[in-house]
């Protein structure tokens, strides 16, 4: 496949290992920021073939994982409403909330959709004028342009039947929590190329800085992720802490300046709660006051619900890069896919996922129970 | 980190008390659902301890001749798809349960739920596919049913379908005869009725027409029949894909499966749509594929005979089954790691990003 298969080459990969095992002579620990490089890094044996001084530590960039539980909450409360059609990306309808997940509310009637971009559900909203058609915006910066186009158009368009609960949150902020818990482990970011592509590297530079710590702007590809910690590496032993830019073939320097227009049109920077971590200040989007009447949390009145989240698992630790995910006692156990504990084990991208699909060895003696 | 961060964990949903889409989805759900429920009560638990693996169908004897007997039900959405529609599925998947134990397909029963208001002309349509299909295939509906149930309480038509087959003397391919060493085949490239049926369902548009690969494998399983005791264990491809199809199998025989992602073919429409919808093509569904477990001696007269078959589009040898790690899937990848390709406990989401 075009434009995929030259970035998986198994020979160019081994010369970016072997190039990695040369240039690195102490341990590093690196983090991936985004669920996608982790999934990559997993599906692709990544990890396997660099040279032990190098720890990858898995980062909170996988929005299904980090979107709060009251968030969710909220979410079900909404889709459980008969006269609403409630829009998500897929990935989100198996993510526990306090007592049930998206999936359960469609089982017991709720009108739950898969949809693969925002505007589907604008259209859906134009096709079903008595319903009221609710999009869960969730994601990074990368899902926010789109998100943010819809609820312009409805505005534009004066649809009325259309809104979005917004869960959105941002990279830069979340680097700097890591950077400032007390038991950060993080020498050298890959960053997320996809955010960048979108947001532009300017966001970087104070804090490659500030912290001293090496940024690699890195794509999802193998190639792309071994090049990004092989830069990453070179800046560590070198002693240099720069923004650098991997993935150039998609990112430039100041982003995709319409795509930033459009978010700052509709968006603007709150703070917001990350499941695992807590509030982190200045670290999300919430819809500008003018844009409020598309706010579903107002809407329908679930602003009220919260939701404390008991403490089973370790997806905080996880999240924050300070445990893997085997090293948790209820891992593979007690928490599955099926049956998750925390969202890193529901999202495909995340790093629970991602090592039970593609790390665990079923036990000898389940075969003979079936 | 903020101050007040805490160690956060949704309560876990322990069980599920009323049936999701999920427990239909091919996934680990469906196997628990069939395991704990159906087969517990259906079959008793004296005998379950010693019952044999489960099959796409069951072959039963019947004083002296060998009935391989299987039923299946269709409610894809939409009816009518680019490479079928329901009525050819209804015919093709009956059938290839039947291959796969090496029978000769003979009879089908045909039982339709059609929802009122339900046109005519598409049921029309939908009948002579399935005739047409069936004369292809050698089979005769000869017993069927109809109920129609009221507006809204069904979607446009739902098609069960039961059939026989006749066990030649001498054939027994089941997963029972699985042993390490067998070389592990495909008779095509995987992903086409799945990603055909989501790009007319969700409007998606691809470079290039995709249609599905719904096909009848009884031909193609009858002249794989001539290597005799050598073809070991046959599984037509459906939900869940080549995954869900070789971790049934690798349970059922406990053994090993050891496959390369290199030798594994998809097409390229096939594989873009996946990157794009952050899908893996091992898990999307196939209505024309099927794997097959031969012994190694026998595996590339096997590959021969497919590849002079028409219903075999691009066949390969994709791996091999091993004594180590009973029951699981391992993937060997192009940059030389493995992974694992595990059962999914529902139908694959596409992701956000």
């Amino acid at each position: 496949m075009k434009y995929v298969d030259e970035y998986r080459d198994p020979q160019r990969a081994r010369q970016l290992a072997d190039s990695i095992r040369r240039t690195v002579t102490r341990p590093w620990q690196i983090m991936e920021v985004c669920g996608g490089q982790t999934h990559s890094i997993l599906r692709f044996a990544i990890d396997e073939s660099l040279p032990p001084e190098i720890t990858l530590i898995h980062g909170p960039g996988c929005p299904v994982c980090v979107t709060p539980i009251e968030i969710l909450d909220k979410a079900l409360a909404i889709a459980a409403r008969p006269e609403v059609i409630f829009c998500s990306f897929g990935d989100m309808l198996r993510v526990p909330g306090s007592e049930k997940d998206l999936f359960t509310v469609k089982s017991e009637g709720g009108d739950v959709r898969v949809v693969y971009s925002p505007m589907d559900a604008l259209t859906l909203a134009r096709k079903n004028p008595e319903r009221e058609v609710v999009f869960f915006a969730v994601g990074f910066e990368t899902t926010a342009p789109a998100n943010a186009m819809a609820v312009a158009q409805a505005a534009r368009l004066g649809i009325k039947n259309f809104s979005i609960l917004v869960s959105h949150v941002l990279v830069p902020p979340a680097i700097e929590a890591i950077m400032t818990s007390p038991d950060c482990r993080v020498q050298g970011f890959l960053a997320a190329g996809h955010v960048c592509a979108v947001m532009g590297m300017g966001e970087y530079e104070p804090l490659a800085k500030k912290y001293r710590v090496p940024i690699v702007v890195t794509g999802f590809e193998p190639l792309d992720i071994l090049h990004g910690i092989e830069m990453c590496v070179r800046q560590l032993e070198e002693g240099r802490a720069e923004v650098e830019n991997q993935y150039a073939r998609s990112v430039r320097p100041e982003g995709n300046p319409a795509a930033i227009r459009q978010v700052c049109e509709v968006f603007e920077v709150s703070s917001r709660k990350w499941r695992g971590i807590g509030e982190i200040p200045r670290s999300g989007f919430q819809l500008r006051s003018e844009y409020e009447p598309f706010d579903a949390a107002r809407r329908f009145g679930v602003d009220q619900i919260t939701a404390d989240e008991p403490a089973e698992c370790i997806a905080g630790l996880v999240l924050q890069g300070q445990k893997k995910p085997h090293e948790c006692p209820a891992f593979g156990l007690r928490c599955t896919p099926e049956r998750p504990l925390g969202a890193p084990m529901v999202s495909s991208e995340g790093a629970c996922a991602a090592y039970y699909r593609y790390r665990r060895r079923r036990p000898e003696g389940e075969a003979d129970e079936r | 980190m903020p101050e007040d961060f805490n160690l956060s964990c949704p309560i876990p949903i322990d069980r599920h008390d009323t049936i999701q889409m999920a427990h239909g989805g091919g996934g680990r759900l469906m196997q628990r659902l069939i395991d704990d429920l159906f087969v517990a009560v259906f079959s008793g638990t004296a005998e379950r301890k010693t019952r044999s693996p489960l099959h796409d169908s069951t072959v039963l004897d019947a004083g002296g001749a060998r009935l391989a007997f299987t039923t299946d039900t269709f409610v894809v959405n939409p009816l009518f798809f680019p490479g079928g529609d329901i009525g050819k599925l209804a015919v093709c998947g009956t059938v290839n349960d039947l291959a796969m134990s090496g029978a000769d397909p003979k009879w089908l029963s045909a039982g339709f739920i059609l929802e009122e208001g339900f046109p005519i002309e598409a049921l029309q349509r939908i009948v002579q596919s399935m005739q047409k299909t069936a004369e292809s295939a050698g089979v005769r509906i000869v017993t069927g049913d109809t109920k129609v149930v009221d507006r809204g309480k069904g979607d446009g038509l739902f098609i069960n379908t039961a059939g026989i087959g006749l066990v030649p003397d001498g054939i027994d391919i089941s997963p029972a005869r699985v042993q390490p060493g067998d070389v592990v085949l495909v008779s095509g490239d995987l992903g086409r009725h799945g990603i055909a049926i989501m790009s007319v369902r969700e409007g998606l548009q691809f470079e290039g027409a995709l249609e599905s690969d719904c096909d009848s494998l009884c031909e193609l399983v009858a002249a794989m029949r001539r290597v005799g005791a050598h073809l070991h264990c046959l599984r037509d491809l459906t939900r869940g894909g080549l995954a869900a199809a070789l971790n049934e199998i690798a349970g059922a025989a406990r053994v090993g499966v050891e496959l390369e992602e290199a030798a594994i073919p998809v097409a390229p429409q096939v594989a873009g749509a996946c990157e794009m919808l952050g899908l893996d093509p091992f898990y999307v569904a196939n209505e024309g594929r099927l794997v097959a477990m031969v012994a190694a001696e026998a595996a590339e007269t096997i590959l021969q005979i497919m590849n002079g078959h028409q219903a075999a589009h691009g066949p390969a040898i994709i791996g091999r089954i091993t004594g180590d790690h009973a029951g699981c899937v391992e993937l060997k990848g192009g940059l030389g790691g493995s992974r694992i390709l595990d059962l999914l406990s529902g139908e694959q989401m596409p992701r956000i990003c």
